[in-house]
């Protein structure tokens, strides 16, 4: 036996463990249905692989590892999924998550399972992969997933591996009830990790309060060619804790912020080592667990072999639970663990033990005193911290201190809240603590993020912009171009622009023509005054003047006479021409429109005469705007139906009715906001066109939807 | 007289040399922009929402630095302005109520089947965490939405709703054991007040 150390602090809480070892491990019997949550640890939760309805196989794999902080999740038994979806979790939250809901057949069919030949002419990463399809991971307190502990050799260089027996808890014994009853098993489990790890050395940790697990544990290791020290270690809680056993072993200390194995220390609970053994020999998954049911409201104390997924209220059952006694259920130990409220909730792979309190044994928490500095929580941290100057930080809400005075390297063991006289749950104002920072780390990192996706989007719109001014500045500059080639096309004509100059002569004809009769018209008026006014004043030369009128009057007439009949002429070829313009069309009817609009609004002012006339000018228009309306609705109509003839755009035409259906709403919507009624006049009006627009494109859209 | 004259000249001397070392030092050492903008920045929430009238967080930090109000972010809330009025050194003041109030966190969420694909809520998304394609469907990607809403009022079929963020296992957080600042003896009575309510 080689040197044990010591660790700062520590207390000796009553025990409570002979009560749960008198008898040996039970199998419980098979429970109705099992809840296997999906996440059982930190990291990422596992991806179910069945679906509800599934007839699944004891040890057949339900869920699988998402990641590299993830453990795959096995079939507890044979039976059909019920459902997978939120129910009760062990979590200090008491909040739901998913899980995979089993309903046992009792058959206990196993799926087809076999170990590993000679695991030792395997390649350490087959191994390792085999012990992850397996879902082992740590059961004694995080359930950190036990390959990615069995890669640490790959980086690091291991020379020490501890083996966590302490179990340091009160009330908790299932450790030692498998080191009685399963030695065998976990030494064959720390021969394989060792295999994997090849550490110079190996200690087991163990509490002197357990001496038939020593007993058994030496017995087991006679004829061992393994390097393997059992280290018994005096009774003080938290001597369990990884960093304090550590320490009890070996005399380092691990630093801040840094894991076990950058001091080429590797520990694992002896549970998973048990684990690790079942998966590699026999290839069975984790799907059981020793878990110690004990607490004064039950009957008979013990532990129990059971099933993963097992609700604690059928391992009160077969413990015989006072229901009239029963005052709690706590789930872990009595230091670390938590009360839950629900008895559905699922045992899980880091389930150690469940306790069923009397009012006697662990009644309410006093009332919160103040606190006087008396200093006896800095006496017994294992950690040494100063857990009252941390307490005052999280109650004050000053969360940066508490964060320099090495909040995150409290391992909430409990002993300072154990031992303050004026009852101050402080494990629970550091809980707070460590979660308020997390979240602000969390909304930070999330903010940052924020940030810079915001600024690279910012970026990439300033260059899209530049992009865009550069690609117009050249476009700007070809056209300069041209107009210059043009230019100097135009001063040297060609003898081909002539014919070309010939076809356009035709509409430019019309144009020339009317230009010619206003101009005649524009003489003959400007003659026809002068003539009155030299009418009027008897001036001289009126025959003159009387005679150009005349002649005037007849080039008029004559230029009159031809800009109708080149009119009539291209009539028909408009008319032939590009259908109708929409666009044009609508433009007039807006006009229109508008023009209405003003009307009304003049003739508000007017009175008497003035008005009767505006209001005929008005029905002139309103008419006017109906058929311009009326002639724009058609040619609508006609282009959709033209549309519909060559095959609708339909997604275009749901855009449409989709649009037009929002508009509806908004219009809806603001309609019901106005209270003036002129206002709510107009709304109603673009409201019913609206709806009109609408229903038409619905319709449209119905006759071309494929039937 | 001379050793007057040495003492002068030695002074001189010094102040010569000092403001040298200075001159370079300030050139050498010089730094770029404000850097009191990207400590602002860096505490502001970032979600781009710009209910504080600026378009974005780093502006409103630059306004911030000029002298306008720190209590114009509702997102940020409360804790903000504390932390701002700790950084700048100024009183902490609650919330302006004309930009907005402080409200639970939520993120986008796109009614699918109702989107028509019109592209204009991903231009209006001040992070690009929507994801589409023009007369595709859009969907949000959940983890990069700040929850700023500008995605919504753009949208001409109202597919876009904010959802708030739900608590799980995962986001959940211990609660504070006592609510008050109870921290010395003469605020006991609130408090023992507030304890036996609690219980």
């Amino acid at each position: 036996m080689g040197k044990v150390f010591a660790f700062h602090g520590g207390i000796h809480p009553p025990e409570n463990k002979k009560q749960s070892t008198r008898t040996p491990i039970r199998d419980m019997p098979l429970p109705k249905v099992l809840y296997i949550p999906l996440q059982q640890h930190i990291g990422i939760a596992a991806s179910p692989v069945v679906n509800i309805g599934d007839r699944v196989l004891k040890g057949q794999m339900i869920a699988e590892p998402v990641g590299r902080i993830s453990a795959a999740l096995h079939a507890p038994t044979s039976g059909i999924i019920r459902s997978i979806g939120p129910h009760p979790v062990p979590h200090a939250s008491g909040l739901d998550s998913d899980c995979i809901c089993i309903e046992t057949d009792g058959k206990e069919e196993w799926v087809e399972h076999h170990g590993l030949e000679d695991y030792t002419r395997l390649e350490p990463g087959t191994l390792i992969e085999h012990i992850r399809q397996c879902g082992v991971a740590g059961m004694g307190g995080a359930g950190f997933p036990t390959d990615v502990k069995l890669h640490l050799g790959d980086n690091h260089i291991v020379n020490t591996l501890v083996i966590n027996a302490a179990e340091c808890e009160p009330y908790i014994t299932a450790d030692d009830m498998m080191m009685r009853e399963r030695a065998d098993e976990i030494l064959g489990g720390i021969k394989v990790i060792s295999h994997l790890l090849k550490p110079s050395h190996i200690m087991i940790g163990i509490e002197d309060n357990k001496p038939q697990a020593i007993h058994a544990l030496e017995a087991a290791l006679k004829g061992c060619e393994l390097n393997i020290d059992i280290r018994v270690v005096p009774t003080k809680y938290p001597s369990g804790g990884e960093r304090q056993l550590i320490k009890l072993l070996t005399g380092i200390e691990v630093p801040s912020g840094r894991i076990p194995a950058d001091i080429g220390i590797v520990c694992q609970n002896i549970g998973t080592t048990a684990a690790i053994y079942r998966a590699v020999h026999f290839g069975e998954p984790l799907i059981s667990r020793v878990v110690t049911v004990t607490g004064d409201a039950v009957a008979q104390p013990q532990n129990l072999n059971v099933l993963i997924g097992t609700p604690f209220a059928d391992l009160l059952d077969a413990s015989g639970v006072y229901e009239n006694k029963l005052y709690r259920l706590v789930m872990g130990g009595p230091m670390m663990g938590v009360t839950v409220e629900h008895d559905q909730i699922p045992v899980i792979k880091t389930t150690n033990c469940i306790i069923a309190a009397s009012t006697d044994e662990m009644p309410p928490a006093p009332p919160e005193q103040p606190c006087i500095r008396c200093g006896m929580c800095e006496q017994v941290c294992p950690a040494e911290l100063l857990p009252q100057q941390l307490y005052w930080f999280a109650k004050g809400r000053e969360f940066d201190k508490a964060k320099n005075h090495n909040l995150f390297d409290c391992i909430e063991c409990g002993a300072c809240a154990y031992v303050c006289p004026s009852s101050i749950p402080l494990v629970q104002y550091y809980r707070f603590a460590k979660s308020e920072i997390r979240t602000e780390e969390t909304e930070q990192r999330k903010a940052d993020h924020a940030r810079e996706r915001f600024e690279a989007r910012q970026a990439r719109l300033e260059r899209e912009q530049a992009e865009k001014e550069a690609r117009r500045k050249a476009r700007a500059e070809e056209a300069a171009r041209a107009q210059q080639a043009r230019k100097t096309a135009s001063e040297t004509p060609v003898a081909e622009t002539g014919s070309a100059a010939a076809v356009t002569a035709a509409p430019v004809d019309v144009k020339a023509l009317k230009t010619a009769a206003a101009v005649a018209r524009t003489k003959l008026k400007k003659a026809r005054t002068a003539l009155k006014n030299a009418e009027d004043k008897g001036l001289d030369g009126i025959d003159t003047l009387r005679i150009t009128v005349t002649t005037l009057e007849q080039k008029a007439d004559a230029a009159d006479q031809a800009y109708k009949d080149a009119e009539a002429s291209t009539v028909p070829e408009q008319a032939a021409a590009p259908a109708v313009d929409l666009k044009t069309l609508k433009q007039q009817v807006s006009i229109m429109r508008t023009k209405i609009k003003k009307a009304e609004t003049a003739l508000a002012e007017l009175d008497g005469e003035a008005r009767a006339q505006a209001e005929q000018d008005l029905s002139t228009l309103r008419q006017r705007h109906e058929e311009a309306d009326k002639a724009f609705k058609a040619a609508e109509q006609a282009q959709i139906d033209a549309a519909a003839a060559q095959g609708v755009d339909l997604k275009k035409l749901k855009i449409d009715a989709a649009m037009a259906r929002a508009a509806v709403t908004k219009l809806e919507r603001s309609l019901a906001k106005t209270e003036e009624d002129e206002a709510r006049a107009a709304l109603e009006a673009e409201l019913a066109i609206a709806r009109a627009k609408a229903d038409t494109l619905n319709n449209t859209l119905k006759q071309h939807e494929p039937a | 007289m001379t050793t007057v004259i040495t003492a002068i000249l030695i002074l001189f001397g010094l102040a010569v040399v000092f403001g040298i070392i200075l001159g370079y030092a300030s050139i050498r050492f010089r730094v770029e922009g404000n850097p009191i903008v990207d400590q602002i920045d860096s505490i502001l929430p970032q979600t781009q929402c710009g209910q504080c009238g600026y378009p974005g967080c780093r502006p409103y930090a630059e306004a911030i630095a000029n002298g306008d109000a720190i209590n114009k972010c509702p997102p940020g809330g409360q804790s903000t302005i504390e932390a701002l009025a700790d950084l700048l050194d100024v009183e902490a003041i609650p919330l302006d109520a004309e930009h907005g109030e402080e409200q639970v966190r939520t993120v986008a969420f796109i009614r699918e089947d109702e989107c028509i694909g019109c592209t204009k809520c991903i231009q209006a998304c001040p992070v690009d965490a929507i994801l589409g394609a023009a007369k595709q469907m859009h969907t949000v990607i959940t983890d990069e939405c700040t929850g700023c809403d500008l995605c919504v009022e753009p949208c001409p079929v109202d597919c876009i709703d904010m959802i708030p963020i739900e608590t799980t296992i995962a986001n959940w957080k211990w609660p504070s054991p006592t609510d008050t600042t109870r921290l010395i003896a003469t605020d006991l009575g609130r408090g023992q007040e507030q304890q036996q309510e609690a219980h």
